[in-house]
C-alpha cells in the first residue's frame, strides 16, 4: 500500500517558505573547516587571517559545503498559511510543513543530494533560502516500502547571486 | 594541470566515529538520535549508531578542494547515500575522470569504507584552476 496521499502529490511544486541567514562569520567558517577535516587541521585558507586576504578571493571563504542556517536563521517565512508546529525529529515534518497530514512512517534518513553551485559564500555574506517541494516516489528495500521525499532550495547572497542550488533527497520507513 | 580521463584523484580519509560525528554535529545542530545513540541506530535497522550522510558529502568536497587548488571550482556534485557509514568504518573518498570538456572536468566520485564496499557513489564536475 502506498505511503503517498493525493495531498502529498498536489503539494508537488509547492514554494513552502523563505529563511535569511545571520551573517556568516569568520568563526563559522573556522569551526565548519575544523569539524571537517578532524582530526587534521583545516586548509590555512579557512583559518588563517593572513592567508585568506592574500588568496585570490582577498578575505575568507566558506567551504562549499557549510551550513549558514544551522543553529537558528535571522527569519523564517512560511508561505502555508496553515502549517503545523515542526517537531524535532519528527518523520513527519516535511508535511506538517504543508499543513496536510504525513504518512506517519517511524524512521528517515538522508538519501542523497544533488547541488549546482554558483558563487562562493564569503564572511560577512548573508544567505537567503527559498524552499519548494519536490517529487515523491517509493520503492521497495531492504526494510521495506521505502519513501522518497525530495526538497529542493535555492539560495542566493545579499547581492541577488546564486550561490547553490539543492536537491534533497529524504527516505523514510 | 594536465588532466586526461582515467586520472585517479589523491585520496582524502579519515577513520570515523563519535569524535567525528559529535564534532559535525556540533556545527550543522545535527543532534539526531540515530547518530547519537547505538539504540536509537538499532532500532532504525542499521546495528548502531551511524555518522552523518551530509559528513561523507563533505568529505568528497575536502578531496576535490585539495585537488583543483585555490583557483579551481567545484560546480555540481550528485552523491546517494547507499550504506550506513557505522561506527570504527576507514572512509576514503575517491574520485577518478571519466571526461574533460576545456577546463571543466566530470568525475565518478564516491566514498568507500576500508573493505572497498561503496558508501557514497555519485558524480561531480570541477573546473580546472589556472
Amino acid at each position: 500500500m502506498s505511503n503517498i496521499s493525493e495531498a502529498m502529490r498536489a503539494a508537488v511544486g509547492t514554494v513552502t517558505g523563505r529563511t535569511t541567514s545571520y551573517p556568516i562569520t569568520n568563526s563559522d567558517i573556522r569551526k565548519w573547516a575544523l569539524a571537517v577535516y578532524w582530526p587534521e587541521q583545516p586548509p590555512a585558507l579557512f583559518t588563517d587571517p593572513a592567508v585568506a586576504e592574500k588568496s585570490i578571493y582577498g578575505g575568507f571563504v566558506a567551504p562549499e559545503d557549510l551550513n549558514p542556517f544551522a543553529w537558528l536563521a535571522a527569519s523564517h517565512e512560511s508561505f502555508i498559511k496553515n502549517a503545523g508546529k515542526l517537531e524535532t525529529n519528527n518523520p513527519d515534518n516535511a508535511e506538517i510543513a504543508l499543513g496536510i497530514p504525513g504518512p506517519g512512517l517511524k524512521f528517515m534518513l538522508n538519501g542523497g543530494l544533488s547541488v549546482e553551485y554558483g558563487v562562493r559564500m564569503r564572511e560577512g555574506d548573508v544567505i537567503t533560502s527559498e524552499s519548494s517541494v519536490g517529487e515523491y516516489s517509493e520503492r521497495k528495500g531492504r526494510l521495506g516500502l521505502m519513501l522518497f521525499s525530495r526538497s529542493i532550495s535555492i539560495w542566493t547572497n545579499q547581492n541577488g547571486e546564486m550561490v547553490k542550488r539543492t536537491a534533497g533527497i529524504l527516505i523514510r520507513y | 594541470m594536465t588532466v586526461n580521463i582515467g586520472d585517479v584523484v589523491p585520496t582524502f580519509t579519515r577513520e570515523t566515529g563519535f569524535a567525528n560525528w559529535n564534532r559535525y554535529a556540533a556545527v550543522n545542530d545535527e543532534f539526531v538520535p540515530i547518530h547519537m545513540d547505538d539504540a536509537a541506530g538499532e532500532a532504525a535497522g542499521n546495528g548502531g549508531a551511524f555518522g552523518m550522510g551530509n559528513l561523507q558529502w563533505a568529505y568528497l568536497h575536502n578531496m576535490l578542494r585539495s585537488w583543483i587548488g585555490e583557483t579551481g571550482e567545484i560546480l555540481s556534485m550528485e552523491v546517494q547515500f547507499r550504506s550506513p557509514n557505522v561506527k570504527g568504518q576507514t572512509i576514503t573518498a575517491h574520485g577518478v575522470v571519466t571526461a574533460v570538456e576545456g577546463d571543466v572536468v566530470t568525475l565518478e566520485v564516491w566514498t568507500d569504507q576500508q573493505d572497498g564496499i561503496k558508501l557514497a557513489p555519485g558524480t561531480a564536475t570541477v573546473r580546472m584552476g589556472k
